[in-house]
């Protein structure tokens, strides 16, 4: 059986702002407005074509079905995926913190 | 063709209105859209609320649903003669059709001007998988076994449900809740439009030793008291075997006594770091000698764990 190779969706890889579009179903309208409402940041706001890390198409595959399953226009977009990045964070904060802490205080 | 209960699924009245149906659905997506649910199994309610909706908030999918009758669900079922013709005519058995993927061929079908003409290019679409595995896979890197069931469009561009079975490589270097990607391992696309892509959600499954946090780990050291106090050398398990650990004197319960670089790899460069977190074990029986030994101990030392306590009392 062929071993298909996985890709990391992480911090090191890049996708195109077209890359993005097409690996998301948000058209380039659509992503430029989660861009402007602060959603998503390309790595360089400046640059003449927009690049982003990779693991950016998580939140922008998110935004796409939010917008699709629950009808919601951009602000509304904005608003869930903004309060679900928090939420998220805050998972990770509590797996950390949990981490840290002993397991059992006494081994039997 | 097996029957499905889209109202039963939504849990409204056969004559439920428009209205209603909507504000059913809205109920049912907050609490099972996988986006925002942490309801377990809510990825596969919502595909099924998902489905049910598409074909009931659609006035001319409904009313083609509700010419099939009312049957149980899972019951195998035959649709009226001439029922198929709203799928753009053709003969094709309904065998080993599935009536979801047949609704969402519904307004292809009467797009399609005959063959070959009118085709739009469809993407094919994307799925998610949680792949489990253990820290020591993620460590060394990994194989998953995948299995999807996906609709695949015949020459008449009906959808059949074709099993696919494959292996991925996990690359080494992977942490809970990072996703990869698989490209065109998705479902297939459509006249030309670009196969969907599979998108793996990583789940470590809990270590009896160690617990991992981003690309670090920590794991419980239990120590004696008289080796809490006077140090030692211990050995710890890691995931690349057991190493070493200087304990320096004067340790205390709580402490993080780290061993660069023996963490999880990253994807990028480096590892993660373990750190073994200091616990003061007393033994449960101690031993007429033993409990000798302590008493003198207590009897000599001048230690005071509780000094604070006290000054805060005299403030």
């Amino acid at each position: 059986m062929k071993i298909e190779q996985a890709t990391w969706l992480h911090e090191h890889y890049e996708f195109s702002l077209a890359e993005l579009c097409e690996l998301s179903g948000l058209s380039e309208t659509e992503l430029r407005e989660l861009v402007d409402y602060g959603v998503l940041a390309p790595i360089e706001p400046d640059a003449r074509d927009w690049s982003f890390r990779a693991d950016r198409l998580v939140v922008a595959r998110s935004a796409r079905r939010l917008r699709k399953d629950f009808d919601l226009d951009p602000h509304g977009v904005a608003l869930v995926v903004t309060l679900l990045e928090r939420v998220r964070d805050l998972e990770t904060e509590l797996r950390d913190l949990r981490a840290k802490l002993p397991r059992r205080q006494q081994p039997s | 063709m097996k029957y499905k209960d889209y109202y039963g699924v939504m849990g409204v009245d056969r004559k439920a209105s428009a209205e209603e149906i909507k504000n059913a659905y809205r109920k049912l997506a907050r609490k099972y859209h996988p986006d925002v649910s942490k309801e377990p199994g809510a990825e596969e309610k919502f595909k099924e609320v998902g489905e049910a909706y598409e074909t009931l908030k659609d006035p001319d999918k409904r009313a083609a649903y509700d010419r099939l009758g009312s049957h149980q669900p899972g019951q195998d079922f035959r649709p009226p003669p001439g029922w198929e013709k709203q799928f753009g005519g053709g003969q094709f058995s309904f065998d080993d059709l599935d009536l979801g993927d047949l609704f969402s061929q519904f307004s292809r079908g009467r797009r399609r001007a005959g063959p070959g003409g009118g085709k739009i290019r469809v993407p094919g679409e994307d799925y998610e998988v949680t792949a489990h595995i253990s820290l020591e896979d993620a460590y060394r890197g990994t194989e998953v076994d995948l299995e999807l069931e996906v609709p695949e469009h015949d020459e008449q561009g009906f959808p059949h449900r074709v099993r696919r079975a494959f292996k991925a490589r996990i690359p080494k270097g992977a942490t809970d809740g990072q996703r990869l990607r698989l490209p065109g391992k998705g479902g297939k696309g459509l006249n030309g439009g670009r196969d969907g892509d599979l998108y793996l959600n990583i789940a470590l499954h809990p270590h009896r030793l160690f617990r991992a946090s981003g690309h670090d780990l920590y794991l419980d050291l239990p120590l004696a008291p008289w080796e809490a106090v006077l140090g030692t050398s211990v050995q710890v398990p890691t995931l690349a075997g057991t190493v070493s650990l200087k304990v320096p004197p004067g340790t205390h319960a709580g402490q993080r006594l780290r061993l660069a670089s023996r963490g999880l790899p990253k994807p990028h460069a480096g590892e993660g770091d373990l750190f073994a977190i200091v616990q003061i074990a007393v033994p449960t029986a101690a031993s007429g000698r033993e409990r000798a030994l302590f008493k003198e101990l207590a009897e000599a030392s001048t230690f005071n764990p509780r000094g604070h306590f006290e000054r805060e009392a005299a403030k």
